[in-house]
């Protein structure tokens, strides 16, 4: 086992490298530059902001600058917010869309299941084919759809009753992270609804049910005990995926809710062409999911230990 | 016992009639694809969803030959109109023709308070394009004050927009040409000594009519003669922020839509399966090697790097930058493609067909072309169907973000983008893009389904 995981690391840590490169490369493709926007009129200006952010080096050495400072943990300083460093934005932003994420997640895992157990005990049966056309629902309407409608929704309803029961926008409550991060987890409930019900399925003809059902144990029992508890175990493959959709989902419900996340603040950066903040949210952002695979993972061959002999 | 005379005739020893072959086919025997085919036509959700899909590839190819609005066109009249099949339209005179109404300023009587105004009349018809309003003079008036409202006002406090006021007491008219639509409006016109109002004004009720001026008829190639009645185009899926047709949008960002959501699967498959297949038939370090770079590109983060190579490949003014978007698509999206098609390679090469036909000195490029492709064609197709709700999402969201086409060429990701500034006041230029990016990816989402169902052997043979 051990040595699993540190051959997994081991593959995880290049595969953070290759991000890293990749970054890098795409970025010095970039035709404009940061300090063609705005400032950098006067030549000489232009020249000492060069020699600051050491863009007037050869590529090689920006390349080796960079992941020598990357090694280090540094992503240097923003290019247009004066004396602000990635690592600061990362540390004050980073928090707000982890714990949306974590929050949709849960939303996502703890639907997931419940419904897709559900539609399994109802099947061909009414709650069964209302589940499933949710999840549809779910699988082809983008999120910024629901995030529109959602808010649209806050609105009415606050307009309705007369109170402020939901904030519509913004980030100051536990309250105002409810209705975003049910939003940013509908779709990954969707697939996990689809992946519970069809391995409720499954396991339900298997011939340890059959033996449980014969031995005369209640119907409760075997649904919790026995069906539940190893249909999960394919639900705990895609968590790995749903962080991916999860993080990167973040960018619009973030900017549709005015949630001051990473994400949000990436997008800005994007528009505005802050080739640090762009590498270092990017490389972030990699190396953040590279390890949460990882950790799913092992996570998974800690709890089905056919996986674990599979692996080795 | 009698012997019984048992006699043979020649006819006993001819040949017996050919026997009905128990083992004959008596169907026609179907091809992989024909018992797919068949398959597909029981599943009732996937062949409506078949149909689905060829008549959004219809609308978006035939449409325009049938919708011939020009999606560029700006009309500013016509701004977030909501769904209407056309309008009857009145021409009117240019606004500036009228020169108002002028009286004499009336001194005010002693201990006499300041009046409301009387004789509010609208002069002419009230349409869209202006409403005149002309009144008796107060007398000490200095000037008077304009309000408009869309409901009956129930107070003095409710007298809803102002809109302006006349600057001398001579004025007694006011043209309103504020953002007018077809519908009933309160205008009330309060008198003012120039320090205070006067206690209560005179409300009027006005129901607009929608016009078009002189000029505007003439510069759309309508009949320019006041009073003559025109027909505007008609607007089924409303405006948009900038006026321009909402249907003729969509047509138009469908073609966008659709392009990069059909074109960039077909490329990365085509991608995948030359990669996989030549991974999973050579085998060996050669397949270490590409797989390992394989998922490398897998482990990138997918959006970003998206947004990334946007902004990699630059979008210079005047382009659409769909071309980018496609690129970065299939850069970022073979490798699963080509995995896929590794492993089921891998699976059927050691069938005993393929050995079988490489034992009779079949060359690698017919093994690979004649047996291991056709093969592996029905998961290819699944994934082929998987991948384009999947490119028409990822277009839509880096559109929605403004990262993906540029602005004067529409897609349904842009348009929602649009759409979502107004959401409160027009909801449709919203619903409209929304709803068909939904419907197109749920067609195409049930369409897999149906054909995953049709295609997949293993399983029908779970069933």
């Amino acid at each position: 086992m051990l040595l699993y995981i540190l051959k997994r690391l081991g593959i995880g840590i290049f595969t953070i490298w290759f991000i890293a490169t990749a970054t890098f490369t795409v970025m010095h493709l970039v035709p404009g530059d940061p300090l063609a926007n705005d400032k950098a009129v006067n030549p000489t200006i232009r020249a000492n902001l060069e020699r600051q952010y050491g863009l007037d080096r050869p590529v090689f050495e920006q390349y080796v600058l960079y992941m020598g400072n990357m090694l280090k943990g540094d992503f240097g300083i923003s290019f247009t917010e004066e004396n602000r460093a990635v690592n600061d934005i990362i540390r004050e932003h980073f928090p707000v869309s982890a714990s949306l994420g974590v929050l949709s997640l849960f939303f996502a895992t703890i639907g997931g299941v419940l419904w897709g157990a559900l539609a399994a005990l109802y099947r061909n049966r009414w709650p069964d084919a209302a589940i499933m056309l949710v999840v549809i629902l779910g699988i082809s309407v983008p999120s910024f759809v629901f995030a529109a409608f959602s808010q649209l929704g806050i609105l009415t309803l606050n307009q309705w009753t007369g109170r402020s029961i939901l904030p519509v926008a913004g980030w100051d409550s536990f309250s105002s992270a409810l209705v975003p991060a049910l939003v940013l987890g509908m779709s990954t409930m969707a697939y996990m609804t689809r992946l519970m019900r069809s391995s409720m399925l499954e396991v339900a003809n298997t011939d340890y049910i059959r033996t449980a059902r014969a031995k005369g144990l209640s119907a409760l029992r075997i649904f919790f005990r026995h069906q539940l508890r190893n249909a999960i175990l394919p639900v705990i493959t895609v968590l790995g995926p749903a962080i991916a959709i999860i993080t990167t989902g973040g960018f619009v419900v973030e900017s549709v809710f005015a949630i001051p996340g990473l994400g949000r603040y990436f997008v800005q950066a994007v528009a505005q062409l802050d080739y640090t903040v762009i590498m270092g949210t990017t490389v972030f952002f990699g190396a953040f999911l590279v390890l949460m695979v990882i950790a799913v993972d092992i996570l998974y061959g800690f709890i089905d230990p056919r996986i674990r002999l599979g692996a080795l | 016992m009698s012997k019984q005379s048992f006699q043979l005739s020649a006819a006993d020893f001819a040949p017996a009639p050919p026997a009905t072959h128990a083992e004959r086919i008596v169907r026609p025997s179907l091809s992989y694809w024909q018992d797919a085919w068949l398959r597909l036509k029981k599943n009732r959700r996937a062949l409506s969803s078949l149909y689905l899909v060829i008549a959004l590839l219809l609308f978006t190819l035939l449409g325009p030959w049938f919708w011939t609005q020009d999606y560029t066109l700006q009309d500013l009249d016509m701004i977030s109109q909501g769904p209407s099949w056309g309008s009857a339209a009145l021409v009117v005179e240019d606004p500036g023709a009228w020169e108002g109404v002028r009286g004499d300023a009336l001194p005010l009587p002693q201990g006499q308070e300041l009046g409301a105004t009387t004789q509010l009349t609208v002069e002419g018809a009230a349409t869209t394009q202006y409403v005149r309003l002309y009144w008796n003079a107060v007398p000490g008036a200095q000037h008077y004050l304009i309000y408009r409202n869309d409901h009956a006002p129930d107070s003095g406090q409710d007298l809803g927009l102002p809109l302006g006021e006349t600057l001398r007491p001579e004025e007694l008219s006011f043209a309103d040409r504020l953002q007018l639509r077809p519908q009933t409006y309160w205008y009330t016109v309060i008198a003012s000594d120039g320090l205070t109002e006067a206690a209560s004004g005179t409300t009027l009720a006005v129901t607009t009519e929608r016009a078009i001026t002189t000029t505007q008829a003439r510069e759309r190639g309508l009949e320019a003669t006041v009073g003559a009645s025109v027909q505007l185009p008609a607007h089924p899926f409303g405006t948009d922020y900038l006026g321009r047709d909402v249907l003729a949008r969509i047509m138009e960002g469908a073609r966008v839509s659709l392009f990069i959501g059909i074109v960039a699967p077909l490329l990365f498959i085509a991608i995948g399966i030359v990669y996989g297949g030549i991974c999973g038939y050579f085998g060996g370090t050669l397949d270490i090697v590409l797989m390992r770079i394989a998922d490398f590109v897998i482990a990138l983060p997918f959006l970003l790097f998206m947004i990334l190579f946007r902004i990699g490949f630059g979008i210079g003014p005047g382009e659409s930058g769909i071309f980018p978007m496609l690129l970065a698509l299939v850069l970022l999206s073979w490798p699963s493609s080509a995995r896929l098609v590794r492993g089921q390679i891998l699976q059927i090469r050691g069938e005993a067909y393929v050995q079988a036909a490489r034992m009779l000195g079949a060359r690698s490029l017919y093994l690979i072309f004649r047996h291991l492709v056709p093969n592996v064609m029905g998961p290819i197709l699944v994934t082929l169907t998987f991948a384009i709700p999947m490119a028409i999402f990822t277009e839509a969201f880096l559109s929605f973000i403004g990262m993906g086409v540029s602005p004067p060429t529409p897609s349904w990701g842009a348009m929602s983008n649009e759409g979502i500034r107004t959401m409160l006041s027009s909801p449709h230029e919203l619903l409209f893009p929304a709803f068909f990016i939904s419907l197109t990816v749920l067609a195409f989402n049930l369409l897999g389904d149906g054909l995953r169902d049709a295609l997949d052997s293993r399983l029908r043979s779970r069933e």
